[in-house]
């Protein structure tokens, strides 16, 4: 990398995240004028109010300016949504891992102005004041997550918009869609007309917040004595005055387009996982092409340009999450997730220069933000995978790798045109969707092995002595292994139940009052529906519940079923007893159950026909329900650093593991059960059917020793398109040593730059709690067995 | 017909081209004094004891029919009437006794083999038969390759060159690939190290070559043993004379020696350690400054 992106990507690097309050004291400052708007126009407003008083920031050496705080890694807080307490913002500014600086003057505008305006009022108060009893005691037992009750539905992906229309383009076409209002015959016309009039001004708030810093540039100009840095200064000016108002016309303006977007969109809400710039590669390749093809564009430049944005991103840690959604999400990752290779529109291979620059930006950045990864089809080149699993091989957990034609697949299953399917990817940590044109909402994480607690204690949560679950009868009375996986079964529906009840009610809330006028200009067709991203203005509206722990699981029903019920060498009792005390005085059963029991991730049939009747379970539990929005519930299999806070809730479990600890994660084995080697992991995945989700996650990390070399890189490359060819949906690696780890672990400040693939994103290894840092050390090392 | 299978390995990448999945054999008629799978040595099914793992429960005691299995003073051990019937090893919940040795037929190892089939083909890899020496069990191999053959499953045979030419030649018939070693050219320090002498081993390899079978030479690189300049040169002279294009080097490692503690035997090479970079990189020169391809680690 150049010497301008070194020192950009330092200080990026070498900035602490801190709280600003800028936000929350504009937005309350407008809720104070704010009288007699519609909840659209009402969003519209607020964000023009934001853009509009907003300090701004131009940093020394950038090309791509605009930042969502006042400076660099300041992270705004969103008290409509969750108003911290001054509690709160002590955990924050002194909690060990994930901290924001809180300073004195911050507290003080939280406690004089945000607090005494927001209390009762935020969206996370709406949300616990109106959920029922049995979604409390689920949600408090550590039966599922809640999504949404610190952060608004986000998870979207631009498809092609931004870089072939400007904003004032959208904004005619909203104008246009009010003049086509039926106010005779459509009872919702009212209501369209607010949404689509709210668009137009959000529109017109990025316009000027474009022109602002664009005026800035041109200030700055006037007094930079280097006339280097003064004709870019310059160059920023022209180009913020141009995009986003006007489509892009070069490769430079297209990712400064995209960025204001990005900024807009992370600025009216803080949408789970930010924003992500979709197919990166296919939508700069017209220009990148016609640019370097008439020569006003070199690689060199290209690279640069595409660095600052890669800044850009990684000044943007997550908003600050607080108790459960902390514990599930303990991350300053974001998720802006970038896209490489996969298909065309008409199914041919998308691999083009532009993705090759990609990987090599990839490479060079070697940062946490934003996240990256390939979208592999069986019709991309080898020379691309290879090319990408030199990165992987570097250790550091970028990029994942995606099945490019499984998540087609997996969207036509859906009901998406087949256009549509191809023009998607994943995004956040590895749920697909449809590009510019679907909400895909994740709302929660649900606890596959508390719900077999909860049914093998009879409805009984063992930690806190509540009935929270059906009585399904005591498991010693059951003859059977189908009457017990019947029991399960009863459990599963009726927390799913709950879950939903609940997912309404939320869903609602959302669309009364948090819509998000500036997204909903950008995804398909909420301007031709005119309504909003979140009341189903999308082409396609899809509910999520992520399903966590198969692996723990299935390990738990296998133990069960081959020691109760075929070989009988335990009894029920034996076993209930035993996890009760969490083995103590029980340590010979507990490691019969370990030791002797079938497990899942070594392709061994006796375990593997247990996660795939699991995953037919789970799917005709929510696969089909219908969501408030006229969209559809699918499964997806992740559990980001949720399956260390849902391991901390659940006791001992049949399968030898002792209580508090770490669950499996994503649809991994458990830590330490896959004693076969990488082949056997991959077969076992392999039995769930992928095509049925909206993406599951498999973690595998490597010693270093085992991908070495010509013969090394072949054999990861083999694996993964043997994982695809079988109907695997991703796969990602982590390439460190056990020892790394510890001596990490021993030695933080020797390692500080030790990056690991955690569970579907990366993170430095050493502000990872003690908790997952044991639970990565403890994941099997694949050796050859 | 059965076999004695003493490991199945996946995902080696090492063993002949692609991703393999190696099949292990019991018995050798060498007993090479740096072998690093002692528990192959053996024709028949022995007891391996982790006795980093006993927590001196007494299960096997009680469950042994011969009363083989001892605890004493805390330390499993086993005396000279352990059969290897394996009750202890299903027994023990720590996974303390272990047995290295099953009886398999073809299909049981076919069946295994073809779940790997993916791999295989996605890789152009397939399955390694090795020991051991697989031409000690040469009617067990030659239907187990026959199987393979019938699912179209490419084979390599890892062998030390001891066995009967003829079984040889069948194999090469079959289109095997041989990963074929050649430790020592000179016949004393064959029989020195190997405790075999190595006029067959050299017959059959001349053998093979004759009849333009698919063979890989391999050493492997023993520190003060083997790699000395006159067994490279003489290596590289054979090879010459029989038209023989590449040699694989596989260095010494210790990873083996915990494997002679478990099987209550004494290792002969305590001290030796594996050989330097630059040591291969010398041998690696030599070889090809022969012309030959060679491949380190291969």
């Amino acid at each position: 990398m150049n010497e301008r992106i070194a020192r950009l990507r330092q200080q990026s690097l070498s900035t602490a995240p801190s709280l600003s309050l800028e936000r929350a004291h504009l937005v309350t400052e407008f809720d104070r004028q704010a009288r007699g708007l519609s909840a659209p126009m009402y969003r519209a407003r607020l964000l023009q109010y934001v853009l509009e008083h907003k300090q701004l920031y131009i940093g020394q050496d950038e090309l791509i300016v605009g930042e969502r705080g006042p400076a660099p890694k300041a992270v705004p807080t969103y008290p409509e949504l969750c108003c911290h307490s001054m509690e709160d913002l002590d955990v924050l500014n002194s909690r060990e891992k994930i901290s924001y600086t809180v300073d004195d003057e911050a507290r003080r505008i939280q406690q004089e102005e945000v607090i005494p305006m927001w209390r009762g009022r935020s969206m996370r108060d709406r949300i616990f004041a109106q959920m029922e009893p049995a979604w409390k005691d689920a949600y408090a037992a550590g039966v599922f997550t809640e999504f949404m009750e610190q952060r608004a539905p986000g998870h979207t992906v631009l498809g092609h918009v931004i870089y072939q229309k400007g904003l004032l383009e959208l904004k005619r076409e909203a104008g246009e869609a009010v003049a086509r209002l039926d106010f005779l015959n459509d009872p919702g016309a009212t209501a369209r007309r607010e949404e689509l009039r709210a668009m137009m001004v959000a529109a017109d708030a990025m316009v000027a917040y474009a022109e602002r810093n664009a005026a800035l540039a041109r200030s700055m100009a006037e007094t930079e004595p280097d006339p280097a840095r003064k004709a870019e200064l310059l160059t920023i000016a022209e180009v913020c005055s141009w995009v986003p108002a006007q489509a892009p016309r070069t490769f430079y303006e297209a990712l400064q387009a995209y960025w204001f977007v990005h900024l807009g969109v992370v600025t009216e809400l803080n949408t789970w996982d930010s924003f992500c710039p979709g197919r990166l590669d296919q939508h700069l390749e017209p220009f990148y092409t016609r640019e370097v093809q008439e020569g006003s564009l070199q690689r060199e430049r290209a690279m640069e340009l595409l660095e600052c944005l890669w800044v850009k991103v990684n000044n943007q840690p997550a908003p600050p999450k607080v108790g459960v959604t902390a514990a599930e999400s303990g991350t300053y990752t974001d998720f802006c997730n970038i896209n490489v290779g996969g298909l065309r529109p008409d199914g041919s291979d998308g691999v083009n220069d532009v993705s090759y620059l990609l990987l090599d930006v990839i490479d060079e950045m070697h940062l946490l933000q934003p996240s990256s990864n390939i979208q592999l089809s069986r019709k991309s080149p080898d020379r691309f995978l290879r090319r990408a699993a030199r990165i992987i091989r570097e250790g550091w957990g970028q990029p994942s790798v995606f099945n490019a034609d499984m998540v087609v697949e997996e969207l036509l299953r859906q009901g998406k045109s087949v256009v549509d399917a191809r023009m998607g990817g994943t995004s956040g940590c590895v749920e697909t969707g449809a590009f510019g044109r679907e909400a895909y909402i994740l709302t929660g994480y649900l606890n596959l092995p508390k719900i077999l607690e909860v049914t093998l204690h009879d409805g009984l949560d063992p930690r806190t002595g509540k009935t929270i679950g059906q009585r399904t009868g005591d498991p010693r009375s059951f003859a059977t292994y189908d009457e017990l996986y019947q029991a399960f079964t009863t459990q599963l529906r009726h927390f799913v139940d709950i879950k939903v009840r609940g997912n309404n009610v939320i869903e609602r809330l959302y669309a009364e009052h948090m819509p998000a006028p500036f997204l909903s200009l950008f995804v398909d067709d909420c301007i031709a529906r005119g309504r909003d991203y979140n009341d189903g203005g999308p082409r396609y509206n899809s509910t999520y519940i992520q399903i966590t722990a198969p692996g723990s699981c299935t390990d738990s029903l296998s133990a069960l079923k081959c020691h109760v019920f075929d070989k009988r060498d335990l009894t029920m009792d034996e076993v209930l007893t035993a996890i009760d005390a969490d083995f103590v005085d029980h340590e010979r059963t507990r490691l019969v159950l370990w030791n002797q029991s079938p497990k899942y991730g070594n392709d061994d049939p006796a375990a593997d026909d247990i996660v795939a009747q699991l995953f037919d379970t789970v799917f005709d539990s929510i696969d089909g329900r219908p969501s408030t929005k006229g969209g559809t519930y699918h499964v997806n299999y992740l559990s980001t650093t949720v399956h260390v806070y849902f391991g901390s809730v659940t006791g001992a479990m049949p399968d030898g593991r002792r209580a508090g600890v770490a669950l499996s994660d994503g649809i991994s084995p458990v830590q330490g059960a896959d004693r076969k080697g990488p082949t056997a992991v991959i077969r076992s995945a392999a039995r769930m059917d992928h095509v049925r989700t909206g993406g599951t996650l498999l973690n595998q990390k490597f010693s270093p020793a085992l991908v070495e070399g010509d013969i090394g890189l072949d054999g990861l490359t083999h694996l993964i398109r043997s994982y695809f060819t079988l109907g695997g949906h991703h796969i990602q690696f982590n390439v460190v040593t056990a020892a790394t780890l510890r001596a990490a672990q021993a030695e933080p400040d020797k390692y500080r730059d030790l990056i690991v693939r955690v569970a579907g994103y990366s993170d430095f290894f050493c502000d990872l709690t003690q908790g997952l840092q044991d639970e990565i050390i403890a994941r099997t090392e694949q050796q050859s067995l | 017909m059965q076999g004695t299978v003493f490991n199945i390995m996946h995902y080696a990448l090492h063993d002949g081209p692609g991703i393999r999945t190696v099949v292990f054999l019991k018995g050798c008629p060498l007993s090479c004094l740096w072998c690093h799978n002692p528990e192959g040595q053996a024709l028949g099914p022995e007891l391996m004891l982790l006795t980093d793992r006993c927590t001196g429960c007494g299960d096997c005691v009680r469950v042994c029919p011969h009363g083989a299995a001892t605890l004493v003073d805390g330390v499993p051990g086993i005396t000279e009437a352990c059969t290897a019937c394996g009750q202890c090893t299903t027994t023990c919940a720590q996974g303390g006794r272990t047995l290295a040795g099953t009886r398999m037929s073809v299909p049981d190892v076919l069946g295994e083999l073809l779940h790997d089939r993916v791999f295989m083909e996605e890789s152009g890899g397939g399955v390694t038969i090795s020991g051991g020496e697989p031409l000690l069990q040469a009617a067990f191999l030659r239907e187990l390759v026959d199987a393979c053959d019938s699912e179209h499953l490419p084979v390599a045979v890892e062998t030390c060159g001891v066995g009967d030419g003829n079984d040889l030649l069948w194999l090469a018939q079959k289109g095997v690939l041989f990963l074929y070693d050649v430790k020592l050219v000179d016949e004393a320090r064959h029989r020195q190290w190997t405790g075999h002498g190595n006029a067959g081993i050299l017959a059959n390899l001349r053998t093979l070559a004759q009849a333009h079978a698919h063979v890989v030479v391999r050493l492997p690189v023993i520190p003060g043993a083997n790699d000395d300049d006159a067994n490279v040169w003489q290596l590289v002279g054979l090879m010459r004379d029989l038209g023989l294009r590449r040699v694989d080097l596989l260095p010494y490692h210790r990873i083996g020696t915990e494997k002679y503690v478990r099987l209550r035997r004494q290792y002969s090479l305590p001290e030796l350690q594996p050989p330097s970079t630059e040591q291969l990189e010398r041998l690696q020169a030599m070889f090809e400054a022969a012309g030959l391809e060679v491949v380190t680690g291969g």
